[in-house]
């Protein structure tokens, strides 16, 4: 069983990100970009999952501009058996990104698509749904628990839900999305960092996967949310419990 | 550039209300019901419609099975007066809130009844379902809105909430859109409204695709405690982080909270350390909140965490360290050790009424 897993670049978590002066968007030049979070939680799964003898093979693919493959790189460092960049320029929307890995499942025939539950620059929370949806698969979808039974063709999935977790079955083949809980990512080793420059990243143009880039939405401008004005520091509990009480009125 | 800037800001929003304007707008809200009524999240999608123009005409679907379902289509018909229409599907395929029923409902509802828009509230339901129905559909669905200008115009956070994208839907109907509940408060007049009675009926499932129904199968439920109110929609919240250190001091939470009649949160570190289930935590991975007041305690304030509280009124931060990001979206702070401050603000605080 092949399992395909989607890696996109983001900027780094733990930037403090800055909105362009022209509201044009987010200034992402020479700003530390990293594998999304949720992405490597979903590789790491992925491994997981090859190492226990349920899968054969890990594919991870990437999309957009030519330093993608430096996330991919990042991702067969980690373990994954090869990589797929579909080169493209321009922003890419879930929907796309989602026809995209549709025309990839018709290549490569995987049986399981593992994406992580959101990417942290759009935080979208879309593309698992959109490519299971497209594809006809079942979606388990912030997974926090993922069980195979290889001879059955299963997957048990524990979502986190509000309220809970909410355990479902699924047929596969199956697209899975990840939930920060599911596991803790491996760090990529020197000697895999090493390894990793040999292994195989295959090129493809959204053309030659008969997928138009187009959107139907158009971004109008990014601003800065609003700030809140500054606070005070209080010196005791007492100050604290009238202020709540007679300035803000909230207790 | 500062022309151009200007161009944007200012001519398209007129411009794209005068395209819509003469176009009608129906509105589809994708809804959800517990225990015989429509949730409070679902009543807040249906407030959000009501600025996609005037004389929206507004149906609700809700789908499940047996009598509670007819309890909440009932509660539904009478819970906003906006309300023109509520769509039943009774089938047991929806007993559960499957995406793969549900997108499969949506999608046939859709080419029936021709909305302009469709909207679910972005929990962990409508973000599960509206994408997949969204890929059925061949539209780009727009997620946890939480401004409306007009039909097609609407603002999102991005980046966990350090920006605010401005984004114009240009495609074809239907436009989706999940909605951040607590940006669109439903006013107490309207929740209570009896006076209009929408009517209800139900949806013809002749023609339901049963493609990939039946692929997943619903297993079991362990929900948490619900003895608080849902953290989603309190008006008073106490949250923890890691300087709680231990589940067994988390509890002095749960006493502040009964006291203030409030819910619990906690940060992603007070999760992962155990202290509470995941389902409390705060932030862009957990639940967003905009309480009247929001109470934190030991936490630092990162960015992730910030995303989902900071809508709240009225923000106090107690922590040891002066230094904590917290400080700064703080509107109330009191640097000293919780565990000194906690009992005695469990000592000082007034009594609830």
């Amino acid at each position: 069983m092949k399992i395909l897993v989607t890696v996109k670049r983001v900027i780094d978590y733990a930037v403090k990100i800055r909105v362009k002066p022209d509201k044009s968007g987010v200034e992402t030049q020479n700003v530390k970009m990293s594998m999304n979070p949720f992405c490597e939680i979903a590789l790491e799964e992925a491994l997981r999952i090859k190492e226990a003898g349920l899968a054969s093979e890990v594919v991870a693919v990437s999309m957009g501009s030519a330093q993608c493959v430096d996330t991919l790189r990042t991702g067969l460092a980690m373990g994954a058996d090869r990589g797929i960049h579909v080169e493209a320029t321009g922003a890419l929307y879930p929907l796309t990104v989602a026809k995209v890995l549709k025309a990839l499942v018709e290549v490569e025939k995987p049986q399981l698509i593992i994406v992580g539950k959101q990417a942290i620059d759009d935080d979208c929370n879309q593309t698992g749904q959109m490519v299971a949806g497209l594809l006809g698969w079942p979606q388990g979808t912030f997974a926090s628990k993922v069980l195979l039974d290889k001879d059955k063709q299963l997957a048990t999935v524990e979502r986190e839900v509000d309220g809970g977790l909410e355990t479902l079955c699924l047929d596969l083949p199956a697209v899975i999305t990840t939930d920060l809980r599911l596991n803790q990512p491996r760090y990529a080793t020197l000697p895999n960092i090493m390894k990793a420059k040999s292994k195989v990243v295959k090129k493809y143009t959204p053309q030659e996967l008969n997928v138009e880039i187009k959107s139907d939405l158009e971004v109008i401008d990014v601003t800065e949310p609003p700030k809140r004005k500054a606070g005070v520091i209080v010196s005791s509990v007492d100050v604290l419990i009238d202020k709540l009480k007679n300035e803000a009125h909230v207790i | 550039m500062a022309m151009l800037t200007a161009f944007r800001t200012t001519t398209l929003p007129r411009f794209s209300s005068s395209i819509f304007a003469s176009r009608l707008v129906s509105t589809l809200v994708v809804a959800e019901h517990e225990g015989g009524s429509i949730k409070g999240s679902s009543v807040s999608a249906v407030e959000a419609a009501k600025a996609l123009g005037d004389g929206n005409s507004i149906s609700v679907l809700l789908a499940g099975s047996g009598p509670s379902l007819q309890e909440a289509a009932a509660h539904a018909a009478s819970c906003h007066p906006s309300i023109s229409q509520v769509l039943v599907a009774d089938s047991d395929k929806f007993t559960h809130s499957l995406a793969e029923p549900w997108a499969g409902l949506v999608h046939i509802v859709q080419q029936k009844g021709g909305y302009s828009h469709i909207i679910a509230a972005a929990n962990s339901f409508g973000k599960n379902i509206l994408p997949r129905a969204a890929a059925l559909l061949d539209v780009s669905p727009i997620t946890d809105v939480i401004n409306i200008f007009g039909s097609s115009q609407f603002v999102r956070p991005i980046y966990a909430g350090n920006a605010l994208c401005t984004v114009r839907y240009t495609g074809s109907s239907p436009c989706m859109l999940t909605i951040r509940s607590t940006s669109f408060p439903v006013p107490a007049v309207s929740a209570n409204s009896r006076s209009n009675e929408a009517p209800i009926s139900q949806v013809d499932l002749s023609t339901f695709g049963e493609d990939s129904v039946g692929k997943s199968r619903y297993v079991q439920h362990t929900s948490q405690d619900t003895e608080r109110p849902d953290l989603g929609s309190a008006r008073v919240v106490v949250t923890g982080g890691r300087g709680l250190k231990s589940a067994e001091n988390f509890k002095m939470m749960e006493k502040l909270a009964e006291k203030l009649g409030a819910a619990v949160g906690a940060t992603r570190a007070a999760v992962d350390a155990g202290f509470v289930p995941n389902d409390l935590q705060v932030g862009q991975t957990g639940k967003i909140v905009a309480p009247e007041l929001y109470m934190a305690f030991g936490v630092s304030g990162a960015i992730q965490h910030i995303a989902g509280m900071r809508d709240s009124r009225v923000i106090v931060a107690v922590n040891k360290d002066s230094d904590a990001p917290i400080f700064q979206v703080a509107d109330y702070g009191l640097v000293g050790d919780l565990f000194e401050v906690i009992p005695e603000l469990l000592e000082k605080l007034p009594e609830k009424k």
